[in-house]
């Protein structure tokens, strides 16, 4: 039906809102003082966004968890989903794979969702998926992890797997320099080496270590379980006799590095980890592990995806922005967890 | 004559014919099966030895490997020592997980369903419920679990007629989808010091994880190549028929050798509770093949009948000396298993010719007694 047409007055309305963002921006570089015009700002009063407000049935799948994580994004959406009134939330598990989350799919396309919220198996996998659901006028929040395709999702919300290397190897930069370490020897261990977002990671860790004249001495992958980063760890600390750092990708499979380091009675070095648990900020701020920070990927934001995509079914924008819709890609900042800032972050451990 | 096994109960064959059963079934199971109590450290006489001890020098070869190239670790002996244990810690767990999956092989079957065992013992025992009986209920838990699954799994293959490796299939994936149940998805830490100190204790220097692989090893070898019960899974590996002739009660074997590979998850799943001081849906992934692949190695036949305990633990060391090797020399992952597939193919073609040539090689230098 008016799925042409919405989309012609959308682009519409695009059009018109460039021409009066050109014309803004003329008219602000023209005068002397570049006084903010009534359509640039937003009136605090005016971002009440948590009012209840019409009905949204919103579609959920993300994959069968094995891992801490993936079943914390499942728990956090449910409970977003249900502190609105308006949201009605269908959630289907996705199986074991990209084929078993694509029929979950589309028994959940018959359920008639005004948005569906998706954490795909893989992006690249469930491409299609997003173009036809989009297509059939739902739009989708994709969840973590990307569509190659701009035209398959309405709106991106992931982390910044990038940005936790560059956060973790900053940390580590800084207190090298604290404790007058020239040339450390720094070790990392990686969650599934095969994974695009494990790639990213290491890639952020070794261009900001490389930046500052260091560089990562071993690195040996384990599986984002407590039983493989063991493993791992313990292998690691076998062939650096000496170890000044190490960061750890994530704090599930941190539990088992932790463990390593304990049973070969190693604590000269610091570790940093990642995502964000419970137990890991707990670590942090006990301070007698080598664990001394984390950096965040957190699993919140499949609240935010929630939230999203219920002002999407509301035709809403965010609060906070000028914008009158929901914008098409957000990229959570990795930020670090110390002992210092732990008790602030412990609510987003999972 | 009458029929008695270790395991204390009567065979339903008719004792008054009764041949010497067990003779009868280890000879249906191998021609070499009479003289099955000469070989050192195996169960058919100089062939297993000498496989060993091919087993043996790839061994030495990968230290060897490793001395040469990172000749500085090596120089420190503290250091090697410690690394010695190192590898043995690595092969503790699968080592354990291996014995049993060497009995089941041998006895003509295969458990596909030892990893999601492991993993739903080691949930079970972590689980906050089990965890405030403290260490002993762990364990108890663990165990009771393990056996109990593969008890299921031996009668699902003995009484409910399924071929081993549907059956085991299916425990894997449902035996997974428990633990995952259990666990509510999460990782479920151990606070209990006991279990968490076992990783990390040692007793005269040597971790105690060793000494349990030890241990199970030896009770394996002795089970295997000492007991009734043992040439009864020879015998029932190497031909059902004859076994069942000859008054072994196939069936019930049958239960209790997967009932054992349980066992023995149960032991490996508190080992893996206590490295990692958690457990979770995920964990052992993949120990099925490990075990799998270090009993072909080992020399253990996959059509059943023939193996050796101590061929699976060279096996099992090899494959943790692999892995050290590798993260030594900070090498990939993906290069580490194409090396491990390499050898698993290789082990298994070296089979297939059945040594002579090596047999030859080292029966012209004598280093080894010719059969």
């Amino acid at each position: 039906m008016s799925q042409h047409s919405r989309d012609l007055s959308r682009r519409r309305l695009l059009l018109g809102g460039a021409a009066l963002g050109a014309g803004t921006f003329l008219t602000a570089c023209t005068s002397n003082e570049a006084q903010p015009t009534q359509a640039q700002t937003k009136d605090v009063a005016a971002g009440g966004n948590a009012a209840p407000g019409e009905k949204v049935v919103i579609g959920f799948s993300a994959p069968a968890a094995d891992h801490g994580w993936i079943a914390a994004i499942t728990n956090n959406a449910k409970a977003q989903a249900a502190t609105y009134t308006d949201v009605e939330f269908k959630s289907v598990e996705a199986g074991a794979d990209a084929a078993a989350q694509r029929a979950a799919l589309s028994t959940l396309i018959a359920q008639k969702p005004q948005v569906i919220v998706l954490l795909p198996h893989d992006g690249k996998e469930l491409n299609a998926f997003g173009l036809e659901a989009m297509a059939a006028g739902i739009p989708v929040v994709n969840l973590d992890r990307a569509f190659p395709d701009a035209r398959a999702y309405r709106t991106q919300i992931k982390g910044d797997n990038y940005g936790m290397g560059v956060a973790a190897a900053a940390y580590i930069i800084a207190q090298m320099k604290a404790r007058g370490v020239s040339s450390p020897v720094i070790g990392e261990i990686p969650g599934i080496d095969s994974l695009e977002l494990t790639q990213e990671r290491s890639k952020g860790f070794a261009d900001t270590l490389n930046a500052a004249g260091f560089k990562v001495q071993r690195r040996v992958p384990a599986e984002f379980t407590a039983d493989t980063g063991q493993r791992a760890a313990s292998q690691l600390l076998q062939a650096l006799p000496k170890l000044d750092a190490l960061w750890n990708h994530d704090d599930d499979q941190g539990i088992g590095v932790l463990a390593a380091a304990n049973q070969a009675g190693r604590k000269e070095f610091i570790m940093v980890g990642g995502a964000g648990s419970k137990k890991a900020m707990g670590d942090i701020q006990t301070d007698n592990t080598p664990l001394k920070a984390t950096v965040t990927y957190s699993p919140s934001m499949a609240s935010s995806a929630i939230s999203l995509a219920r002002l999407i079914g509301q035709n809403k924008g965010m609060a906070d922005l000028v914008e009158l819709q929901v914008p098409k890609e957000l990229v959570l900042a990795s930020e670090t967890i110390t002992k210092e800032n732990a008790s602030k972050y412990l609510k987003f451990g999972f | 004559m009458t029929i008695s096994d270790g395991t204390g109960t009567a065979a339903p064959g008719p004792p008054a014919q009764s041949p010497p059963v067990d003779r009868a079934g280890a000879a249906a199971a191998a021609p070499g099966g009479a003289s099955s109590r000469r070989g050192w450290l195996g169960g058919d006489g100089g062939e297993s030895a000498k496989r060993n001890l091919v087993l043996v020098a790839v061994l030495i070869a990968l230290v060897a490997i490793g001395a040469i190239t990172q000749a500085e670790l090596y120089s420190d002996s503290t250091w090697v020592w410690n690394n010695f244990l190192s590898i043995l810690q690595l092969a503790s767990v699968i080592g354990v997980v291996t014995v049993g999956m060497t009995f089941v092989i041998i006895g003509g079957g295969i458990d596909l369903s030892v990893g999601a065992i492991v993993a739903l013992a080691g949930v079970w025992a972590t689980t906050v419920a089990t965890q405030s009986y403290g260490a002993a209920g762990m364990i108890f838990t663990a165990i009771v679990v393990a056996v109990v699954v593969g008890l299921i799994n031996g009668l699902l293959i003995s009484y409910g007629r399924l071929v081993p490796f549907i059956a085991t299939l299916a425990m894997l994936v449902a035996a997974r989808g428990l633990a995952a149940q259990i666990s509510n998805k999460q990782t479920q830490v151990s606070t209990n010091a006991v279990i968490n100190d076992i990783a990390s204790s040692k007793v005269l220097g040597i971790p105690l994880l060793v000494y349990i692989l030890a241990a199970v090893v030896t009770a394996g070898w002795v089970l295997l190549n000492r007991t009734t019960f043992g040439r009864r899974t020879v015998a029932v590996g190497g031909n059902v028929e004859a076994a069942r002739l000859a008054g072994i009660n196939v069936k019930r074997h049958t239960v209790l050798l997967y009932a054992l590979s349980g066992l023995c998850c149960g032991i490996a799943a508190i080992m893996l509770t206590s490295q990692g001081t958690s457990a979770q849906a995920a964990m052992a992934n993949l120990y099925e093949l490990d075990a799998i692949a270090a009993a072909i190695i080992g020399g253990t036949l996959l059509s059943g009948g023939r193996g050796t305990i101590v061929g699976s633990l060279l096996g099992v060391i090899i494959f943790a000396t692999i892995t050290n090797l590798f993260a030594i020399n900070g090498l990939s992952t993906e290069a580490q298993n194409m090396v491990k597939g390499g050898i698993i193919i290789a082990a298994v073609l070296v089979q297939q010719f059945r040594f002579k040539a090596i047999t030859r090689f080292l029966a012209r230098n004598k280093l080894t007694r010719t059969t």
